[in-house]
């Protein structure tokens, strides 16, 4: 057993073990470190996803501050009853501008990958405001002071800024009118001129007064404009033939 | 058989410090007179450890796994999740067909005199209704507060099995072009009536749903002209535009006095979101059929021409007016 001896070799000199060691964790980590820096041969075209507007962006900020993603995921996996239940699994181009990514990994609540559209501005408010007003088995918490306290939109700009220099594809209007943008969107088409919102993001951008409060921009404007366009970027029968030809 | 294997081994070199009482080698290491003996891995452990380094091997060729230049590896299975996704779902999809087949075919008329298709539908209908639906009906469709009671006949946009499927294809106030659509005015907000005649017209309010004795007459008159166009004359409601009754004891943000008055001055707009992209044809008729049966449910009096197209047709001509 000439392999066993060798390895006995191995196993009594801690300088060839430590370098042995060394090699055996290299080679592990270079095969699941390597890819992460390829990611983009990993993302199926689907179109043109927008990034988020800056008061989604601004909702997306209190969707990490208040910890939503330590209950909810982010995440419809590719499982028959999720989909069923959920909509269509997520696909990795749909959190490709997501800084960070807010996939989660625990449940508590529902999948939120696609509530975007799913419930009335209205009834995210009421939810958000008592939760068991709407869903009586709920233990999520109340957040009504989000009506209360108003957003913080007046660094928005820079935030952009740093997202820019990730390489989400805003531009330096963008960046320049974030915080106009994020006041347009939250006053509403009713009773502001939102053309240059729509321009810049697109027409399909939900500009609304989202919680009932048409002269302030709060925090429940913000994240109500976050969840309404979760899952809602992608036209899934438009990509339907990009899937179908995916090995 | 392992002692043996020990004895090959400490035979054959040389300076191996062996210990005395068991005969087996010690590895060398001392620590206040403690040696450690330097027993081999069990047989079986190592068996389990070489069939795993030959499991991923196997592992590597079969399925997808070492990154290379442009991706990763394919696997010679060509698997995938998305794959496996479809398959699990061709399997539920073979065992619905069954129904599916004839159910795609059926109108409303004959799902409901056929058991077996009506079983089919209210089974996926409550299902579907729990996960989309419930949220804000209520599991048993009893509604709530600014959301409607779907197990009573009184009907906001129609409870024909037609009307049903409109709604949940387009929505309430969902921003598409065949969504429901009617905006109440703010009269108080928007400066349309002032206090006292809010106030007047609330005191009508309360008489016609005999809530109160006594009529206001001027609230009667203001009723007449900025009510009763969409309410209607005597306040019965109107289909048409959404517009309640308020006749009845049935309220759906309340029929006190005080949320009567708010709902005069700030108005009310409910919006339901149009499911026709998120929920497939077949879903949205077992829905149908699954809320008509709730108990509310009326007839048709236009038979077969429930079928969703006609629905659309019939809606795109209305849009066109």
């Amino acid at each position: 057993m000439s392999l066993v001896e060798k390895h006995q070799k191995l196993e009594r000199n801690s300088v060839i073990l430590l370098i042995a060691t060394t090699i055996a964790v290299l080679i592990g980590g270079v095969v699941e470190i390597i890819p992460l820096f390829r990611t983009e041969t990993q993302i199926k075209p689907v179109g043109d996803i927008r990034p988020y507007t800056p008061l989604e962006l601004a909702g997306q900020n209190i969707y990490v501050r208040e910890g939503c993603h330590t209950c909810h995921s982010q995440q419809i996996r590719s499982l028959r009853d999720e989909v069923v239940r959920y909509g269509h699994y997520s696909i990795p181009a749909e959190s490709m501008y997501d800084h960070p990514f807010l996939w989660g990994s625990k449940r508590t609540g529902p999948d939120l990958a696609r509530v975007g559209g799913k419930y009335s501005d209205d009834w995210h408010v009421a939810h958000l405001k008592e939760p068991r007003d709407l869903v009586p088995e709920s233990v999520m918490p109340s957040y009504s002071f989000l009506m209360k306290k108003g957003a913080k939109i007046d660094d928005l700009g820079s935030h952009l800024k740093a997202l820019q220099s990730l390489g989400v594809p805003y531009t330096d209007e963008m960046v320049e009118l974030a915080q106009q943008d994020a006041i347009a969107q939250a006053t509403g088409e009713a009773r502001t001129d939102t053309s240059g919102l729509a321009e810049r993001y697109g027409e399909k951008v939900n500009a609304r007064d989202f919680d009932g409060q048409p002269h302030i921009v709060s925090e429940m404007d913000a994240l109500v404009a976050y969840l309404q366009v979760l899952g809602t970027f992608v036209d899934f029968d438009a990509i339907k033939d990009v899937e179908d030809e995916a090995p | 058989m392992s002692d043996k294997n020990n004895q090959n081994h400490t035979g054959k070199g040389k300076g191996k410090d062996i210990d005395h009482a068991t005969g087996i080698e010690t590895t060398g290491h001392e620590w206040d007179g403690i040696k450690e003996l330097n027993n081999p891995m069990p047989r079986w452990w190592l068996w389990v450890f070489f069939i795993t380094i030959i499991w991923s091997v196997w592992y590597w060729v079969v399925y997808p796994s070492w990154p290379v230049p442009g991706g990763a590896t394919l696997g010679t299975k060509g698997y995938t999740q998305e794959g496996a996704l479809k398959e699990s779902q061709q399997e539920i999809f073979a065992r619905q067909q069954v129904y599916l087949d004839k159910f795609q075919q059926a109108s409303f008329d004959e799902i409901l005199n056929d058991q077996e298709l009506y079983r089919f539908a209210m089974t996926g209908g409550a299902a579907a209704f729990k996960d989309n639906c419930a949220t804000c009906h209520g599991a048993g469709g009893a509604g709530q507060t600014g959301y409607p009671n779907l197990n009573d006949d009184d009907w906001l946009w129609g409870g024909r099995l037609s009307d049903i499927s409109q709604t949940l294809h387009y929505g309430i106030r969902a921003g598409n072009m065949d969504t429901h659509l009617s905006q109440m005015p703010a009269f108080g907000k928007d400066k349309l009536l002032s206090r006292e005649e809010i106030e007047a017209v609330v005191d009508h309010v309360m008489f016609i749903s005999g809530q109160v004795k006594a009529d206001s007459e001027h609230g009667a008159q203001i009723f007449a002209q900025q009510c009763a166009a969409c309410h209607g004359e005597n306040g019965q409601g109107d289909r048409e535009f959404g517009a309640p009754n308020l006749t009845d004891k049935i309220w759906l943000y309340g029929g006190d006095r005080h949320t009567v008055y708010e709902t005069v001055y700030n108005a009310r707009a409910g919006v339901m979101p149009a499911w026709k992209d998120r929920l497939d044809e077949n879903t949205i008729r077992q829905l149908t059929i699954y809320i008509h049966q709730l108990g509310g449910g009326e007839q048709d009096d236009m038979a077969m021409e429930e079928e969703a197209g006609d629905v659309r047709e019939r809606e795109d001509n209305a849009g066109q007016l």
